[in-house]
């Protein structure tokens, strides 16, 4: 059997005959009841909606978190911490060798502990 | 003096919804012809052309006036056809002998004399109506607007929002779907 030809004259039946144009009777005043049932989707007041909605929770949030900050007593200082140690603490940086320019802030202090070794060794090989 | 389309878009988004009637009243007839071609009963067709409407309703603030209501229209109806197919896949791989006295009788004669089998008889249209449903949702489509429709592969990018280059290859699957689909109903005819 040649199967172009039947595909040839199926579709040539199918063009032949296009599809009625009926419309049911009072189908434009259905369709209008139906619309009028389900109105327009406003993006504008969706958006406000969802919004409004989100603000009552981040609120809530927000006063937890406040609470929270205001009535937990303050945490002891890690040891790591070096803000502490310029404010006058010697326990983890020497005093700095005899010479050296007087700490005036965390950085110099910092330079001083990291160069300590160095100028010590610097001045012994000087003594001799 | 007759309103224009745009006229009548621009009162409805004005709040105007009794101005959607003359749009409907206009494209309706279009709107069933396309939806015929997807849907066999009556009640699926009307179910389509009211989604069609529900959907070009709520989503006319999305018309830019680029093109013509018209278009606009068109490609909301095939996506919403394309949607209805996929919904509504019948079970493929059918058989073909539930075929009606004048469907075999119009094979028959185009099997033993292909020119007796006239194009223009209706068994031949009830026989494309089979072998289309036999198609999977996105080869009908094709099918109906390359072929029936005789639709350019550029109109039809338009209308499914496919790319020109997908068009083509799913033209190409839809033609060898149909192939299948019609050596397998002469297989089990005549064999």
């Amino acid at each position: 059997m040649n199967q172009a030809e039947l595909h040839r004259k199926l579709i040539a039946a199918a063009r032949r005959y296009p599809p009625s144009e009926r419309v049911p009777l009072t189908f434009e005043k259905r369709i209008l009841a139906r619309i009028r049932a389900c109105p327009m989707a406003d993006h504008w007041a969706l958006w406000s909606q969802a919004l409004w909605r989100a603000a009552a929770p981040c609120v809530a949030i927000m006063l937890l978190l406040g609470a929270w900050g205001w009535l937990t007593p303050a945490a002891a200082p890690p040891a790591n911490d070096l803000s502490q140690v310029a404010q006058g603490s010697t326990a983890v940086f020497p005093e700095p060798p005899a010479g050296a320019p007087p700490a005036t802030n965390l950085s110099q202090e910092l330079e001083n502990t990291m160069l300590a070794a160095a100028e010590t060794e610097q001045s012994l090989d000087l003594s001799r | 003096m007759e309103r224009t389309d745009t006229d009548l878009i621009a009162a409805v988004l004005g709040g105007d919804t009794a101005s959607f009637e003359p749009l409907v009243a206009k494209y309706s007839p279009r709107l069933f012809a396309t939806a015929r071609r997807y849907a066999r009963r009556e009640s699926e067709v009307e179910d389509i052309v009211q989604e069609i409407w529900v959907k070009a309703f709520q989503k006319l603030r999305s018309f830019r006036r680029e093109a013509p209501f018209e278009h606009w229209l068109m490609r909301l109806a095939v996506h919403t056809c394309y949607d209805f197919l996929r919904a509504h896949q019948r079970r493929r791989e059918a058989p073909f002998s539930d075929l009606f006295q004048p469907e075999e009788d119009w094979l028959e004669r185009f099997v033993s004399q292909p020119s007796a089998a006239a194009e223009d008889a209706e068994a031949a249209r009830q026989l494309v109506g089979r072998v289309l449903e036999q198609l999977s949702p996105s080869a009908r489509l094709v099918i109906t607007l390359l072929e029936i429709e005789e639709r350019s592969v550029k109109e039809i990018a338009g209308l499914t929002g496919w790319s020109v280059p997908l068009v083509k290859v799913r033209a190409f699957r839809a033609r060898a779907e149909m192939r299948k689909v019609l050596a397998r109903m002469t297989t089990e005819k005549y064999l």
